[in-house]
C-alpha cells in the first residue's frame, strides 16, 4: 500500500440482495487532496462511503483507510473519519451547542477541549449567534453548516461529504464551497466529495472518480480525463463535458 | 462499552424532557392518586372500631376503589408506559436521518440499542418508583398506619416485578420499531400485541378450555379441574396473567398459591383458615419465582431478538 494513501480500495464489491451496488472498484485518495466522487443517483457512491466507514461489509475486495481495514477495526476508522451524509439528520430538540457537545462526547473529547473546539467550529461556520436556537428551527443551509461544524469539532483526518450543497441557494452554496476549502487548507483534512454540482467539483477537486452503475469508469485529474476522452488539443473541456462523454458511452 | 454511557445519558434526558413522557407521567400519577385515595378511604371506613389487622397497609395496593385496584391498574395499563416509550425508538432515528450519523461516530453499534433500552428501563423504574412512593405516602396519611419492614420488602419486590413487566413491553415496542420503518405501523403493531395478550388471550383460553371439556359441570369435578387447568395453561402465555398472579401472591401474604380456584372441602378450608398465618416474604417470593423467571426470560428473549435484528440490519436500508 502507498504510504501517502489515505484511502485505498482494491476490487471493492458490494452486492445487496443479488443486485450489484459496487462492482470491483479500485481507487486511491492521497493525503490533503479533495477527491470528487461523481455519478448519477444509485451509482454506488454512498455504498462506497458506508464500506469505508465500516458501516457495511464489502461482499468482496479490500479497503484501507490510513492503512486500517474498516471491516476489522471500524471503531478506529470511524474515529479518524468524519461523515456528512446527504440527508443530514439532527436531533431537532437540541441546539447547536448541545448537538456538538453530543458529538464531542461520542468521540471522547475532554469537556474543556470540546468547549474550545465547539466555539471555534461555530465561529468558523458562521453559526456563532445562533448556537442556542433549536436545530429544528434551522434552515437547510444552517443545518449543512452545522454538519461541517461537527467535522471541525471531531477533527478527522478524512471527511466524506455527500451532496453538501444539495438544496442550498447560490449564496449558501458559495459559502459552503469556501468552508470545504477551509477544511483542507486550514484544518489539513483529506476530503472525498460526492456531488452532482459539477461546477463546484471542478473548482474544488484535484482529482475525480466517475462511477456509473456501480463501476468506477474513470479516475484521474481533469486534464487526464479530458485527454483520455477528447485527445490532446488546445481546447479546454469542462468537467460537465467530460462527465457527459463518459456517461453517454457507458 | 464505548458510547453506551453517552447514548444512555442522552436518551434519559430526551425521555424526561419530552412532552410525551410528561403527559404520560401526569396521567398515571393522577390515576394512581385517585385509586389510592379511594382504596384508602374504603379501608379507613372498614377499619373504624375494629382492631387493625396485620399487613393492612398492603391492602392499599389490592383494595378496589371505584373501578380497580392499584395492582390491577399497573397490570392493565403499565404496558402502555413501555409501549409509548419505545414504539419509535429506532425507526424515528432512521426516518430523521440521525441513525447513520450516529453510527458513523466511533461507537459500537450495540451501544445504540443497549443505551436506548437501558435508558427506557431507567425511565420506567423512576416512574414506577415515584408512583409507589406517592401511593405509600398518601396511604400513610389516609389510614395512619406505618408499614413494617415485611410490608416494605413486599412493596419493593412488587416494584421490581412491575419494572420487569413494563420493560418487557418496552422490548416489544423496540422490536417493532426496528422491524417497521413507519412509526404508525410500529405503534399499531405494539398496541395490537398488547390487546391480544392482555384481553383476547384470556378470553380465548376460556373458550378453548370449554370446547375441549364440554362435560365440565359442578357435578363433575374432574372435568372442571381439567377445564380450569387448560384455561390456566393457555392464559399463562399472557405476560399480564404471569404478572397479575405473581404480584397477587407478593402483595397479599395470606395467599398461598397463585391458583384462584382451589377445590377443598369445608373442613379442610376451615382448618386452613384457623391454623394458617401469613406467609413470610421469602416464601411468597418462592411461590411466584417461576412466574418472575418467566417474565425475565420473555423480556430477555424479546430484547435479544431486537438486538439481533438491529445488528444485522444494513445501514443503507436504515
Amino acid at each position: 500500500m502507498n504510504s501517502q494513501a489515505v484511502v485505498e480500495t482494491r476490487e471493492l464489491t458490494k452486492v445487496y440482495n443479488g443486485q450489484v451496488a459496487v462492482d470491483h472498484v479500485s481507487f486511491t485518495v492521497t493525503e490533503g487532496e479533495i477527491f470528487g466522487l461523481l455519478g448519477p443517483n444509485g451509482a454506488g457512491k454512498t455504498t462506497i462511503i458506508l464500506m469505508l466507514l465500516g458501516l457495511t461489509e464489502p461482499t468482496s475486495g479490500e479497503a484501507k483507510v490510513l492503512g486500517i481495514d474498516p471491516t476489522r477495526d471500524s471503531i478506529k476508522v470511524k474515529g479518524i473519519i468524519g461523515y456528512m451524509p446527504e440527508n443530514m439528520g439532527f436531533y431537532s430538540d437540541l441546539n447547536a451547542v448541545q448537538t456538538l457537545r453530543f458529538v464531542a462526547d461520542l468521540n471522547n473529547i475532554p469537556p474543556k477541549e470540546a468547549e474550545e473546539r465547539i466555539a471555534h467550529a461555530l465561529k468558523t461556520v458562521g453559526l456563532s449567534g445562533e448556537e442556542r436556537k433549536k436545530v429544528g428551527a434551522y434552515s437547510r443551509g444552517m443545518r449543512q453548516r452545522l454538519g461541517l461544524a461537527e467535522l471541525l469539532v471531531k477533527r478527522p483526518k478524512l471527511a466524506f461529504l455527500d451532496e453538501p450543497t444539495l438544496g442550498l441557494d447560490p449564496d449558501a452554496t458559495s459559502s459552503m464551497i469556501d468552508l470545504i476549502e477551509h477544511l483542507t487548507r486550514k484544518e489539513g483534512m483529506t476530503v472525498i466529495l460526492c456531488s452532482h454540482y459539477l461546477e463546484m467539483v471542478q473548482r474544488l477537486c484535484s482529482r475525480v472518480g466517475i462511477m456509473i452503475k456501480g463501476k468506477m469508469v474513470a479516475v484521474g485529474s481533469m486534464d487526464e480525463l479530458a485527454t483520455e476522452k477528447f485527445g490532446v488539443g488546445d481546447e479546454e473541456y469542462s468537467l460537465e463535458d467530460i462527465y457527459m462523454k463518459y456517461f453517454r458511452e457507458t | 462499552m464505548r458510547g453506551l454511557r453517552v447514548i444512555f445519558k442522552k436518551e434519559l434526558a430526551d425521555h424526561f424532557s419530552s412532552y410525551r413522557f410528561l403527559i404520560l407521567f401526569a396521567l398515571i400519577w393522577m390515576v394512581s392518586l385517585v385509586t389510592t385515595y379511594l382504596a384508602g378511604m374504603s379501608i379507613k371506613q372498614e377499619l373504624q372500631g375494629v382492631a387493625k389487622p396485620k399487613f393492612v397497609f398492603l391492602m392499599l395496593f389490592t383494595a378496589q376503589g371505584a373501578l380497580f385496584s392499584f395492582v390491577q391498574f399497573v397490570a392493565f395499563f403499565g404496558p402502555l408506559i413501555g409501549l409509548i416509550l419505545g414504539f419509535d425508538m429506532i425507526n424515528r432515528e432512521k426516518n430523521e436521518g440521525t441513525m447513520s450519523r450516529l453510527l458513523s461516530q466511533p461507537i459500537y453499534r450495540d451501544a445504540v440499542i443497549n443505551g436506548k433500552f437501558l435508558a427506557g428501563v431507567a425511565t420506567i423504574s423512576i416512574m414506577l418508583l415515584s408512583i409507589v412512593l406517592v401511593t405509600t405516602g398518601l396511604g400513610l396519611n389516609l389510614i395512619g398506619i406505618v408499614p413494617g419492614p415485611e410490608e416494605i420488602g413486599r412493596i419493593f419486590v412488587y416494584l421490581v416485578v412491575s419494572i420487569i413487566y413494563v420493560s418487557f413491553w418496552l422490548g416489544v415496542a423496540i422490536l417493532f420499531s426496528i422491524l417497521f420503518r413507519s412509526v404508525t405501523t410500529s405503534a399499531l403493531a405494539s398496541i395490537a400485541v398488547w390487546i391480544f395478550f392482555s384481553f383476547f388471550l384470556t378470553l380465548g383460553a376460556s373458550i378453548i378450555a370449554r370446547s375441549v371439556t364440554p362435560a365440565a359441570q359442578p357435578d363433575n369435578p374432574e372435568a372442571m379441574i381439567k377445564q380450569i387447568n387448560i384455561q390456566r395453561s393457555i392464559s399463562l402465555v399472557s405476560p399480564m396473567v404471569l404478572y397479575s398472579e405473581a404480584t397477587a401472591v407478593i402483595i397479599d401474604p395470606t395467599r398461598r398459591t397463585t391458583k384462584s380456584f382451589v377445590l377443598v372441602g369445608p373442613m379442610e378450608k376451615f382448618s386452613q383458615e384457623r391454623f394458617s398465618g401469613p406467609l413470610p416474604m421469602w416464601q411468597s417470593t418462592l411461590i411466584v419465582m417461576p412466574y418472575i423467571i418467566c417474565l425475565v426470560a420473555i423480556t430477555v428473549i424479546c430484547f435479544a431478538i431486537s438486538y439481533l435484528v438491529f445488528m444485522r440490519q444494513e445501514i443503507r436500508s436504515a
